[in-house]
């Protein structure tokens, strides 16, 4: 198959090198969409209560609950700040600006 | 088999033939009998394929697209405002290269209220990237369906199959329905290489930046050119099997003509009696029928046209503010081939005025009478 790559970084060399339409070959184990983000979610493990908020309603199921606890997966969080906005204990999941 | 019928049962007899695996469609005037029919095929298990019923044209083009996107093969109908509707959904199918067919009836916009013929509706959409086909019988109707899923499926580009309202749609005209079998040696079942497929995951039509997006517009473009190639190509084999010739163009009586009436549709048609008439006159007149609008035959047309002395363009259709649209895109054409023969731009036609063969041949003796045309457009049968 002419337009089969396997999943990594794909870079077109010439035009006829292209799909006729824009399709994705790798999967978003290779496209990590947390480089979008402008601010980082913070949580602070003294402070969370654990009750799972932030796991539930983030959008982009980029928290796990690893060993019992929240634990966000920056290769896939976008900074939205859902999380941070509905946690409910202060100061336990908060925003700080991405400095990259 | 030669069956009596209308143009709209030659658009399902063709879906039909050529194997249509998903079917979705909206009902409007004139187009209604096209997707009848094909109901009633599916419901009485002569057609195997999926019946979508949706509740906007919009809808039955957006289900078109995702059938299609999965590599089903997949027919639409619709007409006037149902087509400008689904205009979104026309852009997405090109920039998607999914070989979805749609018969398109030719109707007038509204308002005013009206269902009869006038080209604007599909000639409105001629900027989306979809092949048009404008027919001048029921069997070229039947026959281009075959045809355009073979050019569609080769080349990734959606066709439309245009037909004139009522004269063509709702008249009956003795149609050869070819065999199945010789139909399904012609037209073998679609398989695309890319296709939305559960075992074989990929993302569609994702965000594409400045980087690529100019790059695949290219290669809408290149598929176009390809498709003039193709066309051709398919036309020839639909020859020899079933002994019908289709061309990206049809000519009558142009080897020695001086004078050149050109247009799409019936209108055509009509204008042989004209020629005819004209030639036992003595005049020297000729009759170029276009085809295919979409890709553009520009090389085809200019080979035609070079030897003439004069050429009438009758535009069944109106881009107000600027005229004639087969008028203008054949100027163009003959410019860029350094061409400067006078092009007489005539509209009549409008909202299904009926245009006879006295009204062709007054075109051609006005013509003869002036050296060029006094006006960038001029109005036949306009009421004064």
């Amino acid at each position: 198959m002419k337009y089969k790559k396997e999943g990594h970084y794909i870079k077109f060399e010439s035009i006829e090198d292209m799909p006729p339409m824009a399709v994705s070959f790798a999967s978003t184990l290779y496209n990590k969409t947390g480089s979008w983000r402008s601010e980082l979610p913070i949580i602070d493990y003294d402070k969370c209560i654990l009750c799972m908020l932030c796991w539930k309603f983030c959008p982009d199921a980029a928290i796990d609950i690893i060993d019992d606890k929240p634990v966000i997966n920056y290769d896939y969080c976008k900074g939205c700040g859902i999380c941070a906005e509905e946690c409910p204990k202060e100061g336990a999941l908060y925003m700080v600006e991405e400095k990259k | 088999m030669i069956k009596p019928m209308m143009g709209n049962h030659a658009l399902s007899y063709g879906a039909l033939l050529s194997r249509a695996q998903v079917i979705s469609a909206y009902p409007i005037t004139p187009q209604t009998q096209v997707v009848e029919l094909l109901s009633e095929m599916v419901a009485d298990g002569s057609l195997n394929a999926k019946f979508i019923k949706v509740e906007s044209e919009h809808s039955a083009m957006a289900a078109c697209i995702g059938a299609a996107a999965t590599g089903a093969r997949t027919f639409t109908a619709t007409s006037a405002q149902g087509l400008a509707l689904m205009h979104e959904m026309l852009h997405w199918a090109v920039g998607a290269r999914l070989p979805i067919v749609l018969g398109n009836i030719n109707r007038a916009m509204g308002p005013p209220w009206t269902v009869w013929t006038e080209q604007t509706d599909s000639l409105s959409q001629r900027d989306t990237g979809w092949m048009q086909i404008y027919a001048a019988d029921n069997q070229e109707v039947l026959d281009s369906v075959i045809l355009a899923y073979k050019v569609s499926e080769k080349v990734l580009l959606p066709s439309m199959i245009v037909l004139d309202a009522f004269f063509l749609s709702h008249t009956s005209e003795p149609v050869d329905v070819p065999d199945q079998e010789k139909v399904d040696e012609f037209l073998p079942p679609y398989n695309p290489e890319l296709k939305l497929d559960v075992n074989d995951p990929h993302a569609f039509g994702g965000l594409t930046g400045p980087g690529g997006y100019m790059e695949l517009r290219y290669l809408i473009q290149k598929a176009h050119e390809d498709a003039l190639i193709e066309i051709e190509k398919a036309g020839d084999e639909f020859h020899k099997i079933f002994g019908r010739e289709y061309k990206l163009v049809e000519t009558y009586r142009t080897e020695d003509a001086e004078i050149i009436f050109v247009a799409l549709s019936t209108v055509a048609q009509t204008a042989r009696i004209a020629v005819d008439s004209l030639r036992k006159k003595g005049i020297k007149a000729g009759i170029l029928r276009i085809r295919v609008f979409r890709p553009f035959p520009s090389e085809t047309i200019r080979n035609i046209l070079k030897n003439v002395e004069k050429i009438i363009v009758y535009d069944r259709n109106l881009s107000p503010g600027r005229g004639g649209i087969v008028y203008h895109e054949l100027s163009a054409a003959l410019h860029h081939g350094r061409l400067d023969t006078p092009v007489w731009g005539i509209i009549g036609g409008l909202g299904g005025r009926d245009v006879t063969p006295k009204d062709i041949e007054e075109m051609f003796l006005m013509v003869l009478k002036e050296e060029k045309p006094e006006r960038e457009i001029i109005w036949k049968g306009l009421k004064k």
